[in-house]
């Protein structure tokens, strides 16, 4: 039997592709903070819109069309579907394309990638979230699904410290959570330039000393830049945390998502497929993890 | 396995037949150096040739392809364009059939790239005998054998070819040729495992990979990557022609005042500057020193930690190319403090 009589076969390139944009229309844009300004995005299939469901961490990559693509934490907890949530910092090209897009204007969505914060894992725990700057957009998703199953989990302390109130991210929403008595939520800025702070005033790792952690029940989630895990990852291991019940959420320049391309590759992880959410303990192991 | 035996001065007749499955490419003579090209004549085909300058990878993941078009209104429209072209690769290396097999894993596994599984389903592959030659170090990368991945495999056996019937499709192109393959005899046997083992008396190169991830490890703040990193030029030379290397890059593709464009993807090598770089300037691999450093680590500790195995096959195409003269073995052998020796 010739070769050429076998039927040839591209069939999953048009139907598996797991590189696929799916269209999506931005249903709204809130200027948060400058130049991080929070996406809400509806996708055009409504099959799409109803069925996506993404674990707390996980991300996707967003098409700007004409520009490219780039790797998004999806900041809308999994509890609240039919919208996706992106909080984008504009920073690179595909973001500033982004900025200058308008509500009702269409991206493309694929995803979710990665392997999320280990929900199931953590069930039964306290949770400690601890986030600086920008690191609050992935752990967004994980604090309002951990307030939406109140029940599952033990303890909840958020501790998110940014440089002024007006660089806070989801800064009215946060302020709102500081009196709910089923949790902990502990804000600071590093200085107040309003003079109209109500909350901590001061370093990120001072809110230790107002939070109640017991390190034998906790997990850590935390997120930010270089500095904030130095000191974070500092005060957990002096409060006894295990190394593999600290995890991190860590930011690389993805171009496939789907662990082919090469560019997040850590060690010998690839952040998109292994992490983003990494333990402590790979992070020893993982050179140039942080 | 099914094994029969060709007679090489039946090999033209051979060659015409395997025609009718697809067009043929092979190695062929250019500027002194060899590259696979499609025959236009199969007086062309040079099977004794050292090895090519790209590897086979190029039909299966081009240098550049077009993933999808984009439409204002329509979206992405994947692009299927000579994703169904018949071929057929005649006289692989084995060493470049085992890099394959080592992409055939890191682009399927939990996503499938449906692009290169398509080509891979779509060109065959005829494997050929070869004798090594100062840049070859394949047998100790294990990977002077295959036992998978072609359709058919041309072993060494005097004035024939022990034929290896890999696929349903190669056994066809056995068959196609009529009475042309033979039986196989016990002294055919005899002879072939005598050449293998003087075979394997030809590697002037060796190198010990068994605990090469611990030694990694060890050495991982050793002055041996600072010395290397002044030599490295970060050309990436070493990346574009080796047959394993799969980093790729992704850029949209738009003219100018239109709302069309493509979404290419290419080669890319993680000696680049910007490899590491992430949006906002933080670059995790600034050094050219971390840059080349990785390249070995991920090759040979990292791959073996996700897939059992290095990546790396010893074929040699990187210690041929390296224009300051970077030669892995080499490395590797300072890394286990020991002089580059013959194998023994």
């Amino acid at each position: 039997m010739p070769l050429v009589d076998r039927v040839p076969s591209y069939d999953t390139v048009l139907n598996r592709n797991p590189y696929q944009p799916h269209l999506a229309r931005i249903v709204r844009i809130y200027r948060m903070v400058e130049d991080n300004y929070l996406f809400t995005l509806r996708f055009f299939e409504d099959r799409l819109a109803t069925m996506f469901r993404h674990q707390p961490g996980q991300f996707v990559m967003l098409s700007v069309p004409g520009t490219g693509e780039a790797p998004i934490s999806i900041s809308s907890s999994p509890t609240r579907p039919g919208i996706l949530e992106l909080c984008v910092r504009r920073a690179g090209r595909v973001t500033k394309a982004l900025y200058r897009m308008h509500t009702n204007d269409v991206v493309g969505i694929r995803g979710p990638y990665g392997n999320g914060f280990p929900v199931q894992e953590v069930t039964g725990s306290d949770l400690l979230l601890a986030a600086g700057g920008l690191g609050m957009a992935p752990l967004r998703s994980l604090l309002w699904y951990a307030l939406d199953n109140r029940d599952k989990f033990n303890r909840i302390t958020l501790m998110y410290g940014s440089k002024t109130p007006g660089e806070m991210l989801f800064r009215e929403e946060l302020v709102s959570l500081v009196d709910r008595k089923d949790m902990t939520c502990l804000l600071t800025v590093d200085r107040d330039p309003t003079g109209t702070w109500k909350n901590y005033v001061g370093l990120l790792p001072k809110l230790f000393d107002h939070a109640e952690i017991d390190p034998a029940r906790t997990y850590a989630a935390v997120c930010g830049p270089p500095v904030v895990y130095k000191f974070i990852l500092e005060r957990l291991l002096a409060l006894g945390f295990p190394k593999d019940r600290i995890l991190m959420s860590l930011e690389r320049r993805m171009k496939c998502g789907v662990g082919k391309c090469g560019h997040c590759a850590v060690g010998y992880k690839y952040t998109c497929l292994h992490g983003p959410i990494f333990t402590y303990w790979d992070a020893i192991n993982l050179p140039e993890m942080i | 396995m099914k094994i029969r035996k060709l007679p090489k001065d039946k090999l033209d007749f051979f060659a015409s037949v395997v025609q009718q499955f697809g067009e043929v490419h092979a190695p062929v003579e250019q500027d002194g150096k060899y590259v696979f090209k499609r025959l236009s004549r199969w007086s062309e085909a040079r099977l004794d040739y050292p090895r090519t300058i790209l590897p086979p990878k190029k039909y299966f993941f081009p240098p550049r392809e077009t993933l999808f078009q984009f439409r204002e209104g329509e979206g992405y429209l994947p692009c299927t364009e000579g994703l169904d072209k018949r071929a057929i690769l005649f006289g692989v290396h084995a060493c470049d059939i085992y890099a394959l097999n080592i992409l055939d894993q890191v682009f399927s596994g939990k996503y499938d790239d449906p692009y290169y599984q398509a080509r891979r389903k779509n060109v065959a592959i005829i494997g050929i005998d070869c004798w090594p030659d100062e840049h070859c170090f394949c047998r100790s990368m294990r990977a002077d054998f295959v036992d998978h991945g072609f359709d058919l495999f041309l072993g060494e056996l005097g004035d024939h070819y022990l034929t290896f019937v890999g696929t349903a499709l190669g056994d066809d192109m056995v068959l196609a040729t009529g009475p042309l393959f033979q039986d196989v005899s016990p002294e055919d046997i005899d002879e072939y495992k005598r050449r293998s083992s003087s075979k394997r008396q030809g590697f002037k190169l060796d190198i010990e990979i068994r605990d090469l991830p611990e030694i990694f490890e060890m050495e991982y703040r050793s002055e041996i990557w600072d010395e290397l990193g002044e030599k490295c030029l970060s050309c990436g030379s070493c990346s574009m022609i080796c047959p394993t290397c799969y980093c790729y890059d992704v850029v949209d593709d738009t003219q100018l005042g239109s709302r069309e464009g493509r979404r290419n993807r290419s080669w890319d090598s993680c000696l680049f500057a910007t490899h590491a770089l992430v949006a906002g300037g933080e670059n995790f691999r600034k050094s050219r020193a971390s840059r080349i450093k990785y390249r070995f680590y991920h090759k040979q500790r990292g791959f073996v930690a996700e897939y059992g195995r290095p990546s790396c096959v010893g074929c040699g195409r990187c210690i041929s190319v390296c224009p300051v003269k970077i030669d892995i073995t080499e490395v590797i052998n300072k890394l286990r403090g020991v002089q580059n020796a013959p194998c023994r």
